[in-house]
Parts: C-alpha cells; structure tokens; sequence
C-alpha cells in the first residue's frame, strides 16, 4: 500500500531553518511513500536549502521512495535551473504566464 | 562579402604577416620556444577564425599546418631549413587561399587545390607521421614503447581542446555556510563577470541523511565558463572564500592532461567526474577514453620496464610525476600566464578601432573647409579691431590647429611594416640568386601618411629588387674586390624638413657611368657630343625605355623600370634622387611629402597676390638691401646664396617696393632665397590641387583659399631652386664659353 504526502514548506529554504527542515523532510519521507513538495510558498532559497533537497531526493532514491516536487515558487524554479539541477529532480515545472506580473501584484 | 568575412579577411592576413615575420626570424636563429608559440597562435587564430565564418577550405588546410606547428612546439620534431621553406610556402598559399575567399569564390580552383594538396602531402609525409616510422623492425617492448609514446603525442600535441572556454572547479569547504556565505552567490556573481556555458552540481561529498549536518556544505560545481577576464578576476569571484574552498582554474586552450590532471585531483571518483566533464562540455567521450587508455597504458609501461624504452619514458614520466606528486598548480599556471599574456595583447587590439579609409578622407576635408572658415574669421575679426573678438578666434583658430594636427596623425601609419615585407622578399631573392644578402631595416617607426604608404609600396620593391639583381654582385666577385661576401641592403626611413625620406641602399656594384652613357647613345635617348655632367648621366636611367642589364633576368632588367619608380614618386609629389659609387654602392633617396592634404604655410605677398611657401622649408627671412640687386645671389654670412625673384618669375607688373624681402629656404640640401615683397606670417594651407590643365606648370604645387576668399598659390620650392641652380649654371657656363672663345 503506498501513501502519499504532501508536504507543504512555507518557511525560507535557508540555512537560518536547516535544522528543524532536514527534520521535516526526513520524517515525512519516513511516513510515505511517495512525497510531494509543494514549494509554491518559499519565499527564498539558499545553497543550505538547496542541500536539503539534494539530500531529500537522494534519501528518497535509497528507499525505493519518490520525491516530487509538485509545486515551485520561481524563486527555487531559478535556483534548480541555475545549477543544472532540474533534469535530477525531474519534475515538471509549470510556469505561469503571467508568473511574473503576479509576482509584483 | 559580408562584414564578419571582410574582418576575417583583413585579421588573417594580419597573422598571415607575422606567421611569416616569425618563420623568417627562426631561419636566423636558433628556434625560442616564444618564437614557435607566436607562429602556432597565429596559424591557430586563422584556422579558428575560419571555422567560425565557415570557411572549410582554409580550416582544413589550417588544420594541418596547426598541427605540424604543434608538434614543433613540443619538440616532437626539429626545425629544418627545408621545414621553414614549406612553412613559408604555406604561408604563401594561404596568402592564395585568403584571396579566394576575398574574391568570393566558393573554393579555390583546380591548381591552387593541387599544389594546396602538395603542401599538406609533404607535411604529413615528413612531419605528422609518429616519430618512429616503422615500429616492427623494433623488437616488441620498443616498438609498445613507441605505441604508447604515440598515444602520449596524442595526449600531449593533439590533446589541446579547441575552444576558449574556462574550466572551473570549485569545491566548497564545510564551514562556508556557517561563515554567513552562500556559496550560490560567488556562483551567481560569476554568471555576472562572464557567461557560465555549463554548470554541474556535485552533491557527492554529502554523507548519509544521519550524519548530514544541514549547516555543513558539501557542494561542489563543475563550471564551464566562458570571459574575457584573466585567471585573477575568477580568483577574485571567490576571494571571500579563498581560504576555505578548492578551487581549480583551466585556461583555454586546455590539454586533455589539464582535465585528467584535474579528475586525478579531485575527491570524487574518477569515472564519475570525467562523465560530469563530458556533460559540461569540457571533453568528448572519445577525448577521455583516449586520455584515460593512454594514461592506463602510461603506468603499466612504467611498471614494466625501467629506462628502458628511448624516449617514451621521460614524457611519461613527466605525466606521472605530475599525476602522482600532484604538482597541481604551476602547469596550470603557466598556462594562465601565458592565457593572461593574451588577453593582454587582445585587450591592446580591443583599443584599436577600425575605421573605414573614406571616413577619415571626409574628417579630413571637413577639417579643410574648418581651417579656412576660420582663417575667414579671424581676418575679420582682425578687420573689426574687436578685442575680445580677436582673442576668442584666436583662441578657436588654434584649436582648430590642433584639431588638424589629429586629424591628420590618425592618418599616420609606421612605415616599418612596408620596410618588413621586404625580408620575404630579400630572403627569397637571394636564395634564388644565389647571393648572400643581408637586409638591414632602421627607422621603421617613421610614420607617414597612410595613403602614401600604400602607394610607395611597388616603387620601393622595383628598388629592392633591382639592387638584389644588378646592385649587389655575386658572392665571388665580391670576395675577388675584397667585399665581405656577405651583401648588405639598407632600407632606411627619416623625416627631414616636412618630408620624409626613404633610402635604399646596396654596397653593390655602383651605377656604370659609361655603360649608362653608352646605352643612352645607343637609344639615342642623349645625342654624341652631348656634354653631361655624372649625376645627369645617372639620372639618365629613370628615362622611359632604359635598362642596363645586359640580360632579362626572371626578377628584373625588363626595361619597363626606373621611369615608372619615377613616376608612380612624381605623382606623391615626391622626388627620388641616386648617388653612386662605382664599386662602392648606390644610394636611392625618395623624398615625399608627409602629406597629402594640409600643410602650414607661410604666406608672402608681391604686389597683389599672395604665394604660400611650405613653412617647414623656410629657414629665415631677411631683408634685402638695394645695393645687392644687380645680381642674382648673395652673400649670407660668407654663404653665396642664389635667389630667385617671384616678380620675375610669375612677371607680375609694377614696381618694387623700397624694402623687399627675402625667404631662405632649403630643400634636399640645397638653400635659395626668394625674393617677395611682403611677409604675411604662418598660414594653415589646405592644399587644393590644380586642375589637370595645369599638371605640367613648373613652380606650382598647387592652390590654397585665403581667409578673405582670395587664391594663392602654393609654390613648388623644389622646382623653383632646380631652376635657379640651373640658371646660374648656365650662366657661368656661357661665361666660360665666352671666356673661352
């Protein structure tokens, strides 16, 4: 039987919450089977951040888990692509149109 | 042709130039590895510039040659006299192939094609083949030996990857995050200062999920970079983490070794980082298969036999000590030193800016028309006796001066690349003769005008050439006259009062007096009984239809010559004069004016009309007294002086003033007075050509406008003292004849 969790982070993605994240991360991906990620509320992202998720997919390949991320803020999307690192996640990004403008309003 | 073919045009034969000056200075002198590195960069611009505009035809003949240069620079083979020449016949073809590409022509046709195929048959016949031409005659260890030596020339001389992109590795240390800094950000301001082509996140160093400290970095990158920064502004991107990350730099070009170096160095393993390496772009899979095969096979001979095999070991040895000791850093930055020494010399081209010809031409009229508006306006200013006015155009009309004055340096160029296309040409000259002659270049840095630069060219080669051929004798005859055997030609360059001169000179054989004057009979070019003097015998030979050579030789002696040096000159407005020796040598001096458009003048009046006289003939002006005019020279401080009248001259009615005025001038040497009425002062004088009607007017160089309007002309003061040293020639020879009779 497999579960599936949505995990939404809303906290910055930055060194300043690595710790009690790695925690979040790790026990919701004991309790599942597959993880999703919904990142649409992260509002920054930082190497540590980045870290973690490299961590995550990784913790999620060695128990035969599966880490999605289902939803990302533009600021992790830019981040992701910026080190190449969208094709390892490989989950579908959607982008929004009119990201960009909704990101001002 | 588009733009980006006529720039690849114009730089290729700016390599092609110095691929050529570089051969020619190895055939003096033992090869410096600074020397063959020039040549190869060069011969390694041109192929890259003609893969980018898509020119295959030049790539590929290129590519050969590169790679012949490649293994000189390594050492692989020796340079030979037989290799300069076929280097030098390279060059020349590729000078072929350029025009080709110049003409648009799709490719080049079946002739060039052919002794293009020669080339490069020779060159890999001789030159490209493995060191060892015939393993099996070896026994089996040497002959793996040289397999190996082979595949290490693979690594070493066919190892450098094209492209001019960076390599950087950069692993992060542990407490970097906890220093407050987010490696992202040194990666982001990266992207800033340069284009990151590829970038690989390296997130191996992360243990597992338990010992994983989230505050810890474990991240590393594999960066491909492209910039046109040195090594030390990537340095600086990291330089609030230096202490605390590893960071490798590869400069372009990179050599498979760098990158196998690098994979070596690095914590991760080795097939994984030479995969990331393959994703980035900075090797192709077959590069490290053949890098790493090659390394393998490297290390297995060097456990199999000590010493043994003749060459191969040192080279491998050489990889080994750097891969074992890991002497990480000097390989990698000499080669960044030398990378820096080019972005240098790339920095000094990017502040050179090219500038279409006819542009400049137009500058330099506007700055015409500038100089007589504002002559206009001072006078009259003056005429108005405003101060404050004729302080401001004052002040205008010498910037305006200065503006001429720049306007007509961009226009300078240094004669000396002309002087050097003459090495080429001497060399191969005297090889064909069979002589010894040694060229000699000074003032090179002279500079004159561009366009007179352009045009001086064929003359000076006429010169070159006729006194590589009849000058200078052949190596016995000089030994039989007690010459050293080796010839000597001078080309040399100075400026002498507002012109420059150019002198060509040979310790040859001299100009033959009475063969010149024999030959000139036998054309009927001078009547018999004709009484010249030397110099006008020697001057005989820049006549139409004259040449002495006894026998048309393939380089000169066809008889179509000295006439058209003088001419191709006369239309510079320049002069060419000889002096010769017999036995001892000749000495051609062309004398031209600096240049074509703007001169400063210096302005003087007889009756109405007003002359311009060059100001940088003028030596001084002094009165003349009344009581010397009966004749037609003077006594300057002990100096007879002839002078000319320009009343006389351009017969100009009405009477003398009391007080006249003489202007001393000198040309080539030779000083005159002329004789006017009135000094005006300095004048900046656009110089207006005649029309053609008055192309043969003796003691006119041309017209000017004056600042009220009025014409003047421009005297031609090397025609007017030939005409008052003739004068009084003639003079003093029919006093002798009168005497006589």
């Amino acid at each position: 039987m497999s579960t599936v969790e949505r995990l939404l982070l809303d906290s910055e993605l930055t060194i300043n919450h690595a710790l009690p994240l790695k925690q979040q991360l790790l026990q919701a991906l004991e309790r599942s089977d597959t993880l999703e990620l919904d990142l649409s509320q992260v509002s920054d992202i930082d190497t540590a951040g980045l870290q973690l998720l490299l961590l995550a997919k990784r913790e999620a390949a060695r128990g035969n888990k599966r880490l999605a991320i289902v939803a990302h803020n533009p600021v992790v999307r830019q981040t992701l692509d910026f080190c190449n690192l969208a094709s390892y996640f490989g989950d579908p990004m959607v982008i929004p149109a009119q990201e960009s403008e909704v990101q001002r309003g | 042709m588009d733009e980006l073919t006529s720039v690849f045009v114009q730089e290729s034969r700016e390599q092609l130039a110095s691929m050529e000056s570089g051969l020619l200075v190895l055939e003096h002198q033992a090869p410096q590895p600074d020397d063959i590195n020039a040549i190869f960069r060069a011969a390694h611009t041109i192929k890259g510039a003609s893969g980018v505009i898509e020119c295959h035809f030049i790539e590929a003949f290129m590519h050969k040659v590169e790679n012949v240069l490649d293994r000189l620079r390594n050492g692989q083979i020796q340079l030979t006299s037989r290799l300069t020449e076929l280097l030098l016949q390279c060059c020349d073809h590729l000078g072929h192939l350029i025009d080709v590409l110049e003409a648009g022509n799709p490719e080049p046709d079946e002739s060039l094609q052919t002794a293009g195929e020669a080339l490069l048959a020779e060159l890999s016949r001789n030159y490209l083949q493995s060191s060892d031409p015939d393993p099996d005659a070896r026994s089996m260890g040497e002959g793996e030996a040289s397999l190996i030596a082979h595949s290490v020339d693979v690594l070493a001389a066919g190892g450098v990857l094209i492209g001019d992109s960076w390599h950087i590795s950069v692993r992060f240390g542990p407490n970097v995050m906890r220093g407050g800094m987010d490696p992202l950000s040194f990666l982001r301001y990266l992207g800033t200062q340069g284009e990151i082509l590829a970038i690989e996140t390296l997130p191996d160093a992360m243990p597992v999920a338990e010992l994983m400290d989230p505050e810890t970095c474990y991240l590393g990158f594999e960066i491909k970079y492209q910039t046109r920064g040195t090594k030390a502004d990537i340095e600086r991107v990291f330089a609030f983490v230096q202490d605390e990350c590893e960071l490798r730099i590869i400069p372009p070009p990179a050599k498979i070794s760098e990158y196998l170096q690098l994979i070596k160095e690095l914590p991760e393993e080795d097939m994984r980082l030479g995969e990331i390496l393959v994703r980035t772009g900075a090797l192709t899979q077959a590069e490290l298969d053949a890098g790493l095969e090659a390394q393998k096979a490297a290390s297995l001979s060097e456990q199999n036999q000590d010493g043994d095999a003749p060459q191969a070991p040192v080279q491998i040895g050489d990889i080994l000590v750097e891969e074992h000791q890991v002497v990480p850093k000097e390989l990698v930055e000499a080669a960044a030193s030398r990378q820096a020494q080019i972005s240098t010399k790339k920095a000094a081209d990017a502040r050179l800016i090219r500038v279409q010809a006819d542009k400049l031409d137009q500058l330099i009229d506007l700055v015409g028309e500038l100089v007589i508006a504002g002559a206009s306006a001072n006078l009259l200013a003056q005429r108005s006796g405003q101060t404050e006015l004729v302080e401001s155009t004052s002040i205008l009309s010498r910037l305006v001066e200065n503006i001429r004055d720049s306007a007509l340096q961009l226009r300078m160029v240094q004669i000396g690349e002309t002087f050097n296309r003459f090495n080429r040409v001497v060399r191969d000259m005297s090889h064909e003769l069979n002589k010894d002659i040694e060229l000699i270049i000074t003032g090179a840095d002279t500079e004159l005008d561009k366009t007179v630069v352009e045009k001086i060219g064929d003359p000076l080669m006429h010169l070159v050439r006729n006194a590589l051929d009849h000058g200078i004798e052949p190596t016995a005859l000089r030994i039989q006259r007690n010459k050293p055997a080796k010839g000597r030609l001078e080309l040399n360059a100075f400026h002498d009062s507002g012109s420059i001169v150019i002198q060509v000179r040979d310790d040859g054989s001299g100009l033959p007096v009475e063969k010149i004057h024999a030959k000139a009979l036998e054309r009927g070019l001078i009547q018999a009984g004709q009484v010249l003097s030397e110099q006008e015998i020697i001057n005989l030979i820049f006549e139409p239809g004259f040449s002495t050579a006894s026998e048309v030789t393939n380089i000169s002696g066809r008889g179509v010559g000295m006439d058209v040096v003088r001419r191709n000159i006369q239309a510079l407005r320049g002069t060419v004069e000889v002096t010769t020796q017999e036995g001892e040598g000749t000495c051609f001096s062309i004398r031209l004016p600096l240049t074509l458009a703007i001169i400063d003048g210096f302005l003087v009046g007889v009756d109405k009309s007003s002359y311009v006289i060059p100001l940088d003939m003028v030596i001084e002006c002094i009165e003349l007294h009344a009581d010397q005019t009966d004749r037609n020279f003077l006594n300057l401080r002990g100096e007879v002086l002839p002078f000319v009248r320009l009343r006389d001259i351009f017969e100009i009615e009405g009477t003398p003033p009391a007080r006249e005025n003489i202007v001393i001038v000198q040309y080539a040497g030779e000083k005159a007075g002329i004789v006017v009425d009135q000094l005006m002062g300095e004048f900046q004088t656009v110089i207006k050509p005649l029309a053609a009607i008055f192309r043969h007017l003796r003691g006119i160089g041309g017209s000017t406008i004056l600042g009220s309007g009025e014409v003047a002309l421009i005297l031609d003061i090397q025609a007017l003292i030939q005409r008052c040293v003739r004068g009084e020639e003639k003079a003093l020879k029919q006093q002798a004849l009168l005497k006589a009779g």
